[in-house]
């Protein structure tokens, strides 16, 4: 099947002390390639768990993820990530870390130069490219790790709250990259963030989870990612139905954040 | 003691003369001039440098004033230099006493000259006497010797310069002490001042000129090159083969559990024994030749850079790696691409300590026993009492340390640019 098959999949942590936690327990979805999504819940619930498994960091203890039919064991450069902050390698310049997929894979340097320089393009680099990463600003660096995920032109991008060191403008600035490249490459992303306002603009759907056992809580399908593409977001965020849809998903975390503190407190 | 003292006051001085000439001089208008909070940030601490100029001018300074040197333009007293006298009295079994006088010639150590003449007139059974003595030493002044009936029983030395005295006490006179031997003798001790005797500790030209005449003719069959690039190439040898040893090991450390678990035992076994304790096995082992000094090095070395290395791997973050087996990276490329460039500032941190031991241990081991290296060179100077040779090997081995350390950094910043920026 064409895309990304996730099934019946659970995660247990066995912990020193003889106990243990259910990161995920039967997450099963289907995503269609090209497919953007955008994951919420709240923090503990599992969410890091369940890229890391896609990636083919870690191995579920029950289920399978499948891509475009073969089953995923480990990771690949089929499956693209983006992480927070601290996965550039500080001693190779922005074009060597962009670039750094492509030479893995032995391709001739005359022919990833294009690739390369075609992405600093589109994420805005194009003068930047003889400098050291660490010295450019944060909202920089994660362009070039957005273009480096792109050299190797995964199937899949997973990104696990790729904004989330940005301030407030640069983070805006990124979701609009964002949303254009995923117009631009077609590519199936999947990603994390703790920001509901940003999971509504940059999610075709949006899966809420729950934690203790990490579950899937509730799906969404939204039009503002396909709105927001080339257009000023903030417009987007006016649109019918933005804010009541993010006012119920608000509610629904703090609800769940709520019974977490509750039964936090009742275990004591 | 005095001379920490007066260390103490140079500072002090200097310390608020410098801050007032700088509140005086500068407004500056940098970044950390605006700071407002610089006490306890580390990156607002720059070395002042007025102050080390100072310090190093202070150092030569004192040691100049206290060893009479021509740089310093200042000294303390030296040591008394030329004639003086005093007078005794003496008392002849009659009981009669007479008076005479005693001419001193103080001289500096080691030059030749003749006591004094005697000036005439000298009447009475006691005869005026005259004497040359060193400085810093003291000399005996047979007086009776030459008087008359001095050598029978009875006749007594009683008085110097009018004062009385005793076998075993002494009388203060003009540039000096005068003390009477247990025997009844006189002993003249010349005033010392409190320069420093040239055996104790020459003066800067001397150690200057030292350094230029055995930097010509060398020193015991060898020049200085070849004492200090013995000494050099020891360490570079002894480090190479450490590092070469010591750095894989460390990866495998870092990457294997077998190896972690083979090696941490005898890494951390090793690691604080130090090297010095190290040389008499080697002696006994290996002989005193280059290769039981390359081993001793080695030895040095090895675990400094397998402890770095080691951290260097465990220090990657997991984001990196994770990140370059999503980009397709093969387990080698991991190891070459991200392992071992994450781990570069590590190590160089490792090889910055390791030549600075390796460095330190050389130099003991060349004092325990070698041909020659600059430990030698001042442990064999030290046998003759060749001091300035000594404290100019002991100057010549800071300077190499401290340009070893430089090189290092300059290395490090031009290889490792990276280094802490992660
Ligand atoms: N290696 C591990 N060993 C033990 N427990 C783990 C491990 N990794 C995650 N967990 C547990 O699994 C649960 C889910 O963790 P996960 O990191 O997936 O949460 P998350 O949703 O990403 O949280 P956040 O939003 O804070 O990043 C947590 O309770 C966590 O303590
Ligand atoms: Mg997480």
């Amino acid at each position: 099947m064409d895309g990304l098959v996730i099934d019946d999949v659970s995660m247990r942590f066995e912990l020193p002390n003889g106990s243990h936690v259910q990161a995920l327990q039967n997450v099963s979805l289907n995503i269609a390639s090209g497919e953007l999504m955008s994951v919420l819940g709240p923090s503990g619930c599992g969410k890091t768990t369940f890229l890391n498994i896609i990636a083919g960091f870690l191995a579920p203890t029950a289920g399978k993820v499948e891509l475009n039919g073969s089953a995923v064991s480990g990771p690949a450069s089929e499956r693209g990530m983006v992480f927070q902050q601290g996965a550039l390698f500080e001693w190779m310049n922005v074009r060597d870390n962009v670039a750094f997929g492509p030479s893995m894979k032995k391709m001739a340097k005359s022919e990833s130069a294009g690739i390369v320089d075609h992405l600093l393009e589109t994420v805005g680099l194009q003068d930047f490219k003889d400098k050291a990463v660490y010295e450019l600003s944060g909202g920089m660096q994660q362009r070039v790790a957005l273009a480096r995920c792109l050299a190797n032109d995964p199937d899949v991008i997973l990104m696990d709250e790729p904004l989330g060191a940005l301030d407030a403008l640069t983070r805006e600035k990124m979701q609009g990259l964002v949303l254009k490249l995923w117009k631009e490459t077609g590519k199936t992303i999947i990603l994390i963030t703790h920001s509901v306002e940003e999971a509504l603009l940059l999610g075709e759907r949006l899966l809420v989870m729950a934690p203790r056992p990490g579950r899937i809580h509730k799906e969404y399908r939204l039009p503002f990612a396909d709105m927001g593409v080339g257009a000023d977001l903030r417009e987007v965020k006016k649109m019918d139905g933005y804010s009541e849809t993010r006012e119920e998903i608000l509610t629904m975390i703090w609800d769940m954040e709520e019974e977490i503190m509750g039964r936090a407190e009742t275990e004591q | 003691m005095i001379i920490a003292l007066i260390y103490a006051s140079i500072f002090v001085i200097a310390f608020i003369a410098v801050r007032l000439v700088s509140r005086l001089m500068t407004a500056r208008k940098d970044f950390t001039s605006l700071k407002t909070v610089t006490f306890g940030d580390e990156s607002a601490v720059s070395p002042d440098r007025a102050a080390t100029v100072i310090s190093v001018l202070g150092i030569f300074l004192i040691w100049g004033a206290f060893t009479g040197s021509a740089i310093a333009p200042i000294h303390v007293p030296g040591p008394f230099i030329g004639d003086t006298s005093f007078t005794y009295t003496a008392r002849n079994p009659d009981g009669q006493r007479d008076r005479a006088d005693v001419a001193i010639r103080v001289h500096v150590v080691g030059e030749d000259v003749e006591a004094p003449e005697l000036a005439g007139g000298d009447e009475g059974f006691a005869k005026n006497d005259s004497a040359k003595v060193a400085a810093w030493r003291s000399g005996l002044v047979r007086v009776r010797r030459n008087d008359e009936g001095g050598r029978e029983d009875g006749y007594e030395v009683v008085q110097v310069n009018g004062q009385s005295i005793a076998p075993g006490e002494s009388v203060a006179v003009d540039d000096g002490t005068v003390s009477m031997t247990a025997k009844g003798t006189l002993s003249f001790e010349p005033e010392k001042g409190w320069q420093m005797e040239k055996i104790w500790l020459p003066a800067p030209e001397d150690v200057w000129s030292r350094l230029v005449e055995i930097a010509s003719d060398g020193y015991r069959n060898f020049t200085l090159i070849e004492h200090l690039g013995w000494s050099l190439i020891r360490v570079i040898a002894g480090f190479a083969l450490g590092s070469l040893v010591g750095i894989p090991l460390g990866y495998a450390m870092g990457l294997s559990n077998f190896f972690r678990g083979w090696f941490d035992p005898i890494v951390e076994f090793m690691r604080p024994v130090p090297p010095l304790a190290l040389i008499p096995l080697v002696i006994i082992w290996f002989g005193i030749d280059e290769t039981g000094k390359i081993i001793l090095l080695f030895l040095a070395a090895l675990w400094i850079m397998t402890i770095a290395s080691r951290a260097g791997v465990s220090g990657v973050n997991i984001t990196k790696i994770h990140a370059a087996y999503s980009l397709g990276a093969s387990k080698w490329q991991i190891m070459r691409h991200v392992i071992v460039p994450n781990s570069l500032p590590e190590i160089f941190t490792g090889a910055r300590v390791a030549m600075g031991v390796c460095w330190g241990t050389v130099v003991a081991a060349e004092l325990v026993a070698a041909e020659k290296g600059a430990g030698q060179m001042i442990v064999a100077a030290s046998k003759f009492q060749l001091t300035d040779i000594v404290i100019m090997g002991i100057i010549l081995i800071g300077i190499i340390g401290y340009g070893i350390d430089i090189l290092m950094r300059r290395a490090e910043r031009f290889l490792v640019p990276w280094k802490g920026r992660s």
